[in-house]
């Protein structure tokens, strides 16, 4: 009974994400939705984690293999970039590469600036 | 054949075998490259072609495991409620590093079609490229983008981030939790947030996070830059 209730709970936040999507018609799709009316559920304690726990991880630990199924059907897409494939994988790996750094650099720096402040402050 | 064309369970299962083989062949040669997830999406492409079944018979029983990712995206929430005293502490730093990340992506892609000459069409298509699927497709619908390029743009970079994001944030020496999760969640959503959860709790909150953000700031920030070219 516990996966179930754990499971009603999820399933029906993911139902409820996808009501808000149909009320708010803002480029944002049932499943972000869903993710912060889990978060403010957790921050107001209606929801408590152990009511989730076990079958969040089990979902979250699965959630690679949810993607080979679009992956493989890259093959079936293939003929829209047919003409255009290299230049377009060479952008989308030179971008990826570029933002990885600048936003993991820029999150350390900044990170580190604070902390090292908020310790000269305290010493 | 018609064994095959006929079980709904044909999709998965292979689906799921070829996964584990993925994880054992990475288990055995240490080697990024050797991402499972790829592993696994070119081994059932090569079974596909070498057997003659059809991609449709495929998808039509593995389509079901992907019926998931809305559920799995929800539980998302939870790693970034256990960690809130880290996203609360680090706030500034998580703030910037993803406003950074967004106006580089648009950046970047905006410098790569002037470079590789591409018209105005691909140029809209690729700028959602960094963010989760089902933002992307509307925010490219919206720009006069062409939608299923858009998904093949956002799975390839998913791909890509996740196989490299472990190796090259260790030689560009990004060691801060709170930073690589940044890092992986604004250069490669969801697909990237996976690698994320196993390289440490911290790490996959900070990337779920970024998801939301990042997808919301882009909702933004593209439409500005979808005129500049």
């Amino acid at each position: 009974m516990k996966y179930l209730k754990q499971f009603l709970i999820i399933i029906g936040i993911s139902f409820l994400g996808e009501v808000i999507h149909h009320f708010i018609p803002l480029p944002i799709p049932a499943s972000i939705y869903g993710m912060l009316l889990l978060f403010l559920l957790l921050e107001v304690r209606i929801v408590k984690p152990e009511h989730i726990r076990e079958t969040c991880t089990f979902l979250i630990q699965a959630m690679p293999i949810m993607f080979i199924p679009p992956g493989v059907g890259l093959l079936e897409k293939w003929g829209y970039i047919d003409d255009i494939w290299l230049p377009l994988i060479a952008a989308l790996a030179i971008s990826t590469i570029v933002v990885m750094a600048i936003s993991g650099w820029v999150t350390q720096l900044v990170n580190r600036a604070i902390h090292k402040k908020d310790q000269e402050e305290l010493s | 054949m018609s064994l095959f064309t006929q079980s709904m369970f044909f999709g998965v299962t292979i689906t799921l075998f070829t996964y584990f083989l993925g994880v054992w062949i990475k288990s055995k040669l240490k080697l990024a490259i050797f991402n499972p997830l790829l592993i696994s999406i070119i081994l059932i492409i090569l079974f596909l072609a070498g057997s003659g079944i059809d991609y449709q018979v495929y998808s039509d029983g593995a389509d079901y495991i992907s019926y998931l990712i809305t559920p799995a995206t929800v539980c998302l929430a939870l790693p970034m409620y256990d960690q809130m005293e880290a996203l609360k502490k680090n706030a500034a730093g998580v703030v910037c590093g993803i406003l950074s990340g967004c106006l580089t992506s648009a950046l970047c892609i905006l410098a790569c079609s002037l470079i590789f000459q591409f018209n105005h069409q691909i140029y809209i298509t690729l700028l959602p490229k960094s963010i989760t699927t089902a933002i992307g497709i509307g925010l490219s619908e919206e720009m006069g983008g062409i939608a299923t390029v858009t998904v093949l743009s956002i799975i390839i970079t998913g791909i890509f981030g996740n196989m490299i994001a472990e190796g090259f944030l260790k030689l560009i020496r990004v060691t801060d939790p709170v930073a690589k999760g940044i890092a992986i969640g604004t250069s490669a959503h969801v697909m990237g947030t996976a690698k994320a959860m196993e390289l440490g709790e911290t790490e996959g909150a900070m990337s779920s996070l970024s998801i939301a953000v990042a997808g919301v700031v882009t909702v933004v920030v593209a439409p500005l830059f979808s005129m500049l070219l």
